[in-house]
């Protein structure tokens, strides 16, 4: 109750209502399937990851290099142009630390998440992915060089962790 | 009689239909559609264009925030842009909103479908029925068509064999419509003796799934004239909801179809839809839906009869679904009545191809979202 209001007509519901059924609930879980199509681009892209390989697609009119890459330039909205390879080098744009798992648990490793900015790229443009061989947390700051670490050619399977994680360079 | 023309179609682009379209993403799809529409239109969605509207479901896309993806394969990155979760043909509605009420001069309107990337497609149906009655465990959802059309066809006095007729007729159709993908010609006797889905629903009364995006751009009628020597005029839209519930249908008639239908009439003064409309996109996801909407319409009393005796084909008085409706192009979810208006604008400009109507002035387009749902949208297209 509040200041306002000092009684409210009803009758409160305890947890032991719930746990004990005199409280109904109507209960349903799903599972959803998706196969999404990856496409002309990010095909391209996944399968150069697979050749230890980051490209990007060049866009004639505003000289950006998109990478990810993508067939369609946003800016100017006209197809690009042509394929583009980058460095697996990179400058940190932001980074967390984060301390809990998604069942609210605390991680007993934190992950160390950066937006990395990939070299040959266009400024703004680069992936979302995890920083490691880091000696102490104050040794990651926003600008830091970094560079890929890849899994085995053996261990790629065409997905963006065939980059295991990025580490100071 | 003068047309209502405060806002006009003047352009449509749409990527090219297919039942999978596994080589390109659902964005490069939509980039195809896009180009195109603004291509027709001669403008340039960078600086042209105000106001970009999306017709998605988020359980279909696959992402709790379809908006957020939308903008950069549209022309929209920093634009303003919304995602309606309903059909195509609701965010014509907006648009139209959007444009009287002056929010822009120009608005583009998006819809997909991208079915062949859903692997869970009856579960997503079943998500949309009432968690306590409508879930029923371990059975396909479709048995709420099966339940319709059984007290429609006993209600209306319409037959089984006429709505194998919708079938005949659509299919047919979609043969001579080059951007339709599901074209053949079968008899009713293929149609009735196809594996039943839910009595008395058979396999081929039901549409197939198929992929596609659809962009349509609006103007205001000011701009409308200065851009296009072909404008299409929105004369009439509107839009009603019934209920989710068994229950509580009336599957008798289709009361979203007949109430939306009233009040779009009135806004083109319609007065006799039978004789004052030239041809009808009507929603057909399934055979018995046809028949159901074109009594709502208004376009006849007895649907079956009408299409059982030729009155619906496309030299018949008022021809139904000369696209080959969803039967004969697919069911796109949400994108299925913009592509119906993206086949009616290509009726009226006279560029349809070889299933173009002599001279076709007025149409009416109308949707339904599919089981659970008793809603849906009408809207007047006229030249």
């Amino acid at each position: 109750m509040s200041e306002r209001v000092k009684f409210f007509p009803g009758r409160e519901v305890s947890a032991e209502a719930f746990q004990s059924g005199s409280v109904l609930l109507t209960e349903y879980s799903t599972d959803l399937k998706y196969s999404w199509a990856s496409g002309v681009a990010i095909s391209k892209f996944l399968n150069e990851l697979k050749n230890g390989k980051i490209v990007g697609r060049k866009c004639n009119r505003c000289d950006r290099i998109l990478v990810p890459p993508r067939m369609f330039c946003e800016e100017c909205f006209r197809l690009t142009d042509s394929w583009i390879y980058t460095k697996d080098t990179g400058t940190v744009n932001t980074y967390s630390i984060a301390y809990v798992g998604t069942d609210a648990s605390r991680l007993k490793e934190p992950l160390y998440i950066a937006v990395i900015n990939i070299d040959g790229a266009s400024p703004g443009m680069g992936f979302l992915h995890l920083l490691n061989e880091i000696k102490s947390e104050k040794e990651i700051k926003v600008g830091m060089k970094v560079r890929a670490v890849w899994k085995e050619q053996s261990e790629r399977t065409g997905s963006i962790l065939d980059i295991k994680y990025f580490k100071p360079l | 009689m003068p047309a209502n023309q405060q806002v006009a179609i003047v352009g449509v682009g749409a990527s090219k239909f297919n039942t999978v379209t596994s080589g390109l993403s659902y964005k490069e799809m939509m980039f195809d559609a896009a180009v195109k529409a603004y291509a027709d239109a001669g403008l340039d969605p960078r600086t042209d264009i105000g106001s970009f509207i999306c017709c998605a479901e988020d359980f279909w896309d696959g992402n709790s925030i379809t908006d957020e993806y939308m903008p950069d394969q549209l022309g929209a990155k920093l634009r303003p842009l919304f995602t309606v979760s309903g059909d195509g043909l609701l965010g014509i509605a907006h648009a139209y909103m959007h444009i009287l009420a002056g929010v822009a001069d120009i608005v583009a309107v998006e819809s997909h479908s991208k079915l062949s990337d859903v692997v869970s497609k009856k579960e997503i149906i079943n998500l949309g029925y009432d968690p306590v009655f409508g879930r029923l465990p371990h059975v396909d959802p479709r048995y709420l068509a099966g339940l319709e059309m059984r007290r429609y066809l006993e209600e209306s006095g319409n037959t089984h064999e006429e709505c194998a007729e919708v079938v005949v007729k659509n299919r047919g159709n979609a043969l001579r419509n080059e951007r339709a993908v599901y074209g053949a010609k079968v008899s009713t006797k293929d149609v009735l003796e196809s594996e039943e889905i839910a009595s008395p629903l058979t396999k081929l009364e039901e549409s197939q799934p198929a992929d596609g995006s659809v962009v349509v751009v609006l103007a205001s009628r000011r701009r409308a004239r200065k851009i296009s020597d072909r404008p299409i005029w929105i004369s009439g839209i509107s839009w009603f909801s019934d209920t989710p519930n068994a229950e509580e249908m009336d599957f008798g008639q289709a009361r979203y179809a007949l109430h939306s239908s009233i009040k779009a009439y009135k806004m083109a003064r319609v007065t006799n839809p039978s004789k004052q409309i030239d041809f009808a996109e009507v929603d057909d996801t399934y055979s018995y839906k046809e028949l159901q909407h074109i009594e709502a319409l208004g376009l006849a009393k007895h649907a079956g009869k009408f299409v059982s005796s030729g009155k619906g084909d496309p030299d018949g008085v008022l021809p139904v679904n000369v696209s080959g409706g969803s039967l004969g192009m697919g069911y796109f979810i949400e994108a299925t009545p913009l592509i119906k208006v993206y086949e009616a604008v290509l009726q009226l400009r006279g560029m349809s191809g070889k299933n173009q109507l002599p001279n076709p002035k007025r149409c009416v387009v109308q949707s339904w979202r599919g089981i659970p749902t008793q809603s849906g949208v009408t809207a007047i297209l006229s030249r």
